[in-house]
C-alpha cells in the first residue's frame, strides 16, 4: 500500500507544481495589494469566480478557447479592480484595516450570492478539444491543459515581475508602498496608483480564471476554496514579497496534493489551514521576509 | 525605590539605550531630559515592560522587575504615561479614568468614587462626562495622569506630559505633578521642556545617544560642560524656545 | 454605564411580551422565525463579546457552534447522554476550544485582520477534520433521533424551542449587561480602544482576550446542541459554515457592536428583510446579497450600528434641550 502511494509520489508533485503555479498567480495579486495598500482584500476568492464565469460563458456563448480568453479577461478584470477600488472600497473604508476585511467580506458575499442569483449553484465544467491529450513524461501523463496553464501562469509571474522592477509604473508603485507621503510629494497621484495596483491584482485573478478554467470547475463557491489558499501563500511568503508569493504557491500546491495522496483525499485538506496557523502562530512575517 | 542597573537596549545593529544605571528614591522627583532621539522613550519602554532589555537588570522596591509585563509592574505599583497619549478614545474622562482605578478594586462605585477623586487632583472634574476624543490636547495629556495615578502607584513615570502645551498649561500641569508629590508619589519624568524639568525636580540624569553623560542637581547639569556641549548646543536651547512659544 | 431606569421598564416590559407571545402568535411559521430571530440574535451576542467589546474580529466563530454541537451530538448518540446534560460538556468543550484558539493566537500577538483569518482557518482545520474522522460520522453527518422531551431538549411544538432559544436570547443579554456593568466588561472595552494603554494600567490583556474567547466559545457551544437536538442532524458543512460565521457578525454590526441589543435588533432587522425579500423572490441568494450590502453601508456609514442611529439621535436631542 505504502509503496504504491511512493511510487505515486513523484506524479503528485508534478500536479501539484501545475497548481501551484495557478496558486502563485492568484496569491500574487493579493500579496500585491497588501504589499501597496497594505489592505486584505477578503473578496479576493469571489474576483476569482468571477473571472472563472467569465472564461466560462466566453466559451460556452461566443466559443472563445479559455486560454484566447485570457486577453480579454484579464483586462477587463483590471477595470473591473481599478472601478471597484477607486470607487468603491477605497472611498468607503475610511482607512481602517478591520473596516477593510469586512467590506471586502461585504463585496465577496455580494458577489457569491449575484453568482448564485443568476447562475445558480451548479458546479459547471468545460471540456477542450484537446482536454484530454497529455504529454508522456515517462512517469505521468500530464495533460494538455495542465501543461499550458503551468507556462503561461509563469510566464504572467514573470511579465508582472518585469512591470513591477523595469517599467516607470512599478517604480511609481514601488515608491507608493514604501513612502505614501513622499510619493505624493513628488507629484505620484497616489490614489491613482493605489487604484492601479488594486486593478493589476484583480488582472492576475483573471488570468488565473481562465487557466483553471480547463483544469477545474466553477460554481459561486468556487472562491471560498481559493481565498484560504491564497491568503495562506501569501503569509507563507511573507505579506507582500512576490518571490514569497511565487514559492510559497508551489509549495502550497505540493503540499495539497502530496497530502492529499498520504492523508487521503478528505484529510489531505488539511494541510493548508494547518500551515496557514502555523505560520501566523510561530512566524508572522513569513518565511521569505516581509516586503514588496 | 527604582533602580535600574546596566541596561542596554538594541534595535538591529543600532544600540538605543547603552549601559545606563540610575536610581531614584522615595519621595523624589527625578527627571531624565536629552535630545530628540537620545532613547529616553526607550529607556522608558525597557523600564515599564514594555520592551525587553537585552542586558541588565530594572529593580523596583527590591524585586526584580526585567522580564515582567507591563500590567505585572503596574500591580507592583510602577505606572507609565505615553508621550503621544492614548486615551480610549470613545469613553468618557471618567470611564478612562476608571479603567486606571480598576487595578485596585473591581467593584464599580468604589473605582467610580477614586475615579472622581483623581479627577479632581488633576483638574478634570468639569470634563468627567466629555468623551475623550474630544478632549483638548492639555486635557488629554491630564487625562494620561489622571489614569495613571489611578492605579495607586508609588512610582509615576512620566513621558513628556508638558510637550505640546503652553506655558500656562505648563505652569498648571507643574502644580498638579507638586500636588501628587505631595500625597506620597514617588516621579519619574522624561522631560524637554527645561525651565519645568529646573523647577520641578530634585535630581537630573541627561541622556545623549542612548549614554548617561551626566547627573545632579538641575542646576549643576546646567553649568556641566558635558551636557552643554551635548546637549544645549542644539537641543535644548530649541527645546527651550518651543517651551517658551509652543 | 448604568441603565437608566426608563430602561428597565422598556426590558421587562420586552421580557414579558417576548413569554407571552406563544399564546398572541396562532401561527407556527412566524414562532419559527421569531426562534431563528432569537437564536442568531444569541450567537450574535456571543460573537460581541469577543468582537464588540473586545475588538477582536472573528471570521471562524462558527468553530465553537460545531463543536458544541458535535460534542453533545456524539455523547448522545454514542454513550446515551441526555443533552440536557450534554448540553453543559457542550459548553465546556466550545469554552475550552476558545482557551486553544484564543491561547495560541492571543499570546502571539495576533490583532485585527490577522486574528480574523486565523479564526477562519481553525474552523476551516475542524471542518476538515469533522469529515475525516470516524466517531463524527465523516462526510455523512450524524443523525439523531426524534425523543421529544425535556431532558433531550426536544419539543413536540415550536412553542417549545421558542421559549429554549427565548432563554438563551436571556442568558446572553444578562452576560452583556454583566459586561456593560463589571470591572471585566471595562477592561475589554479598554483593550479595544487602546491595548497599550490598557496593560500599562495594569490589565492582563492577554488573559481578558482569553475570558472572552473562552465566554464565546461556551456560548457558541450551547448555540450547537440547541442547533442539533431542533434539527437533528449535523454534518461537517452545517456546523463548520462559514455563512454562519458571517451571520453572527453581520447582525451584530448591523445592530451595533459593543452594545447589549445590538445583535438583537441586528437579528431582527435582517431576518425581517430576509423574509421580505422571500416573499417577493424565491430564488436562492437574493437576500445575502442584500445583507452584503447593508454590510457596507453600516461599516461605511453607521460604525456604531443602528443602535448608533439611535443613540446619535437622542444626544443631539439632549443637546438641543441643553
Amino acid at each position: 500500500m505504502l509503496s504504491i502511494t511512493l511510487s505515486l509520489l513523484p506524479a503528485g508533485i508534478i500536479n501539484g507544481l501545475m497548481f501551484g503555479a495557478i496558486y502563485a498567480l492568484v496569491a500574487l495579486g493579493l500579496t500585491l495589494i497588501y504589499g501597496v495598500l497594505h489592505i486584505i482584500n477578503f473578496a479576493h476568492g469571489a474576483m476569482l469566480m468571477l473571472a472563472l464565469y467569465s472564461a466560462y460563458f466566453l466559451f460556452k456563448v461566443l466559443n472563445i478557447d479559455p486560454y484566447v480568453s485570457i486577453l480579454i479577461v484579464t483586462p477587463a478584470s483590471y477595470v473591473f479592480g481599478y472601478t471597484i477600488y477607486r470607487w468603491g472600497i477605497g472611498k468607503l473604508s475610511g482607512g481602517r484595516d478591520q473596516n477593510i476585511l469586512l467590506i471586502t467580506l461585504g463585496l465577496s458575499i455580494i458577489l457569491e450570492n449575484s453568482a448564485l442569483f443568476f447562475f445558480t449553484g451548479d458546479q459547471q465544467t468545460i471540456s477542450l478539444p484537446y482536454s484530454y491529450e497529455s504529454f508522456d513524461l515517462g512517469f505521468l501523463y500530464l495533460s494538455y491543459p495542465k501543461l499550458i496553464s503551468f507556462v503561461a501562469s509563469l510566464i504572467i509571474c514573470v511579465l508582472l515581475w518585469m512591470l513591477m522592477t523595469l517599467t516607470d509604473l512599478g517604480k511609481a508603485i514601488r515608491a507608493v508602498a514604501k513612502e505614501r507621503e513622499g510619493a505624493r510629494l513628488v507629484g505620484i497621484d497616489v490614489e491613482h496608483v493605489f487604484a492601479v495596483t488594486f486593478g493589476i491584482g484583480v488582472a492576475c485573478l483573471g488570468a488565473a480564471g481562465c487557466m483553471l478554467l480547463p483544469i477545474f470547475y466553477v460554481d459561486p463557491y468556487t472562491g471560498n476554496i481559493f481565498v484560504i489558499i491564497a491568503f495562506t501563500i501569501v503569509v507563507l511568503g511573507g505579506m507582500g514579497s512576490i518571490v514569497g508569493a511565487l514559492l510559497g504557491g508551489f509549495i502550497i500546491g505540493v503540499t495539497e496534493s502530496v497530502g492529499g495522496l498520504l492523508l487521503g483525499e478528505s484529510l489531505g485538506q488539511i494541510g493548508i489551514s494547518l500551515i496557514f496557523i502555523l505560520i501566523l502562530i510561530f512566524k508572522p512575517t513569513g518565511i521569505f521576509g516581509s516586503k514588496v | 525605590m527604582l533602580e535600574v542597573k546596566s541596561v542596554t537596549k538594541r534595535f538591529g545593529g543600532l544600540v538605543a539605550v547603552s549601559d545606563v544605571d540610575l536610581d531614584v528614591a522615595k519621595g523624589e522627583i527625578v527627571s531624565l531630559i536629552g535630545p530628540n532621539g537620545a532613547g529616553k522613550t526607550t529607556l522608558f519602554a525597557s523600564i515599564a515592560g514594555f520592551l525587553k532589555p537585552d542586558e541588565g537588570e530594572v529593580i523596583l522596591n527590591g524585586k526584580s522587575i526585567t522580564n515582567l509585563k507591563p500590567h505585572k509592574i503596574c500591580r507592583q505599583g510602577m505606572v507609565r504615561t505615553f508621550q503621544i497619549t492614548q486615551p480610549f478614545a470613545t469613553l468618557n474622562t471618567l470611564e478612562n479614568i476608571m479603567v486606571g482605578a480598576y487595578a485596585n478594586t473591581s467593584n464599580k462605585s468604589l473605582a467610580k468614587s477614586n475615579a472622581e477623586r483623581v479627577a479632581e487632583i488633576v483638574g478634570m472634574t468639569s470634563l468627567l462626562y466629555q468623551t475623550a476624543d474630544g478632549l483638548t490636547v492639555a486635557a488629554r495629556k491630564r487625562l494620561e495622569l489622571a489614569r495613571a495615578l489611578a492605579t495607586n502607584p508609588q512610582l509615576l513615570l512620566l513621558d513628556e506630559v508638558m510637550a505640546g502645551l503652553n506655558p500656562t498649561e505648563i505652569d498648571e500641569i507643574v502644580d498638579v505633578i507638586q500636588g501628587i508629590r505631595n500625597t506620597g508619589v514617588t516621579i519619574f519624568l522624561i522631560e524637554h521642556v527645561m525651565k519645568a524639568v529646573v523647577n520641578l525636580s530634585d535630581r537630573t540624569y541627561v541622556l545623549n545617544d542612548g549614554k548617561l553623560i551626566a547627573h545632579g542637581t538641575p542646576n549643576s547639569i546646567a553649568s556641566d560642560p558635558a551636557v552643554i556641549e551635548a546637549y544645549l548646543g542644539h537641543g535644548a536651547a530649541e527645546a527651550m524656545a518651543r517651551g517658551g512659544k509652543a | 454605564m448604568k441603565l437608566p431606569f426608563r430602561s428597565n421598564i422598556f426590558i421587562a416590559l420586552g421580557l414579558l411580551t417576548a413569554m407571552l407571545a406563544p399564546f398572541g402568535i396562532s401561527s407556527k411559521f412566524q414562532l419559527d422565525v421569531l426562534t431563528l430571530i432569537f437564536f442568531t440574535a444569541y450567537l450574535g451576542q456571543s460573537w460581541n463579546i469577543l468582537g464588540g467589546y473586545a475588538g477582536q474580529f472573528s471570521f471562524g466563530g462558527v468553530m465553537f457552534f460545531g463543536t458544541g454541537a458535535y460534542t453533545s451530538s456524539i455523547l448522545l448518540s454514542s454513550f446515551g447522554l441526555p443533552p440536557i446534560i450534554g448540553i453543559f460538556a457542550a459548553i465546556f468543550m466550545g469554552a475550552l476550544l476558545g482557551l486553544v484558539v484564543g491561547y495560541l493566537s492571543f499570546r502571539s500577538g495576533l490583532r485585527g485582520s490577522y486574528f480574523a483569518l486565523i479564526t477562519l482557518a481553525f474552523a476551516e482545520l475542524l471542518r476538515v477534520l469533522a469529515n475525516s474522522v470516524e466517531f463524527t460520522g465523516g462526510g455523512v453527518g450524524l443523525f439523531l433521533t426524534y425523543a421529544p422531551g425535556l431532558y433531550n431538549l426536544q419539543f413536540t411544538s415550536p412553542t417549545g424551542f421558542y421559549y429554549f432559544s427565548l432563554i438563551l436570547l436571556v442568558i446572553s443579554l444578562a452576560i452583556a449587561i454583566w459586561l456593560e456593568r463589571s470591572r471585566f466588561g471595562a477592561q475589554l472595552v479598554a483593550i479595544r480602544e487602546n491595548e497599550d494603554a490598557a496593560e500599562a494600567l495594569g490589565v492582563d490583556t492577554l488573559k481578558c482576550k482569553i475570558y472572552a474567547i473562552m465566554i464565546m466559545g461556551g456560548m457558541g457551544g450551547a448555540a450547537g446542541t440547541f442547533y442539533a437536538q431542533k434539527y437533528l442532524y449535523i454534518d461537517p458543512p452545517i456546523s463548520y459554515s462559514i455563512a454562519l460565521s458571517v451571520e453572527m457578525l453581520l447582525v451584530t454590526i448591523v445592530g451595533g457592536m459593543g452594545t447589549v441589543f445590538g445583535p438583537l435588533i441586528g437579528s431582527f432587522v435582517l431576518h425581517t428583510v430576509n423574509e421580505i425579500a422571500r416573499h417577493f423572490i424565491s430564488t436562492p441568494g437574493l437576500s445575502l446579497i442584500v445583507y452584503g450590502f447593508i454590510l457596507i453601508v453600516i461599516i461605511s456609514y453607521l460604525p456604531n450600528g443602528l443602535v448608533g442611529l439611535f443613540r446619535k439621535t437622542r444626544k443631539n436631542k439632549e443637546n438641543d434641550d441643553a
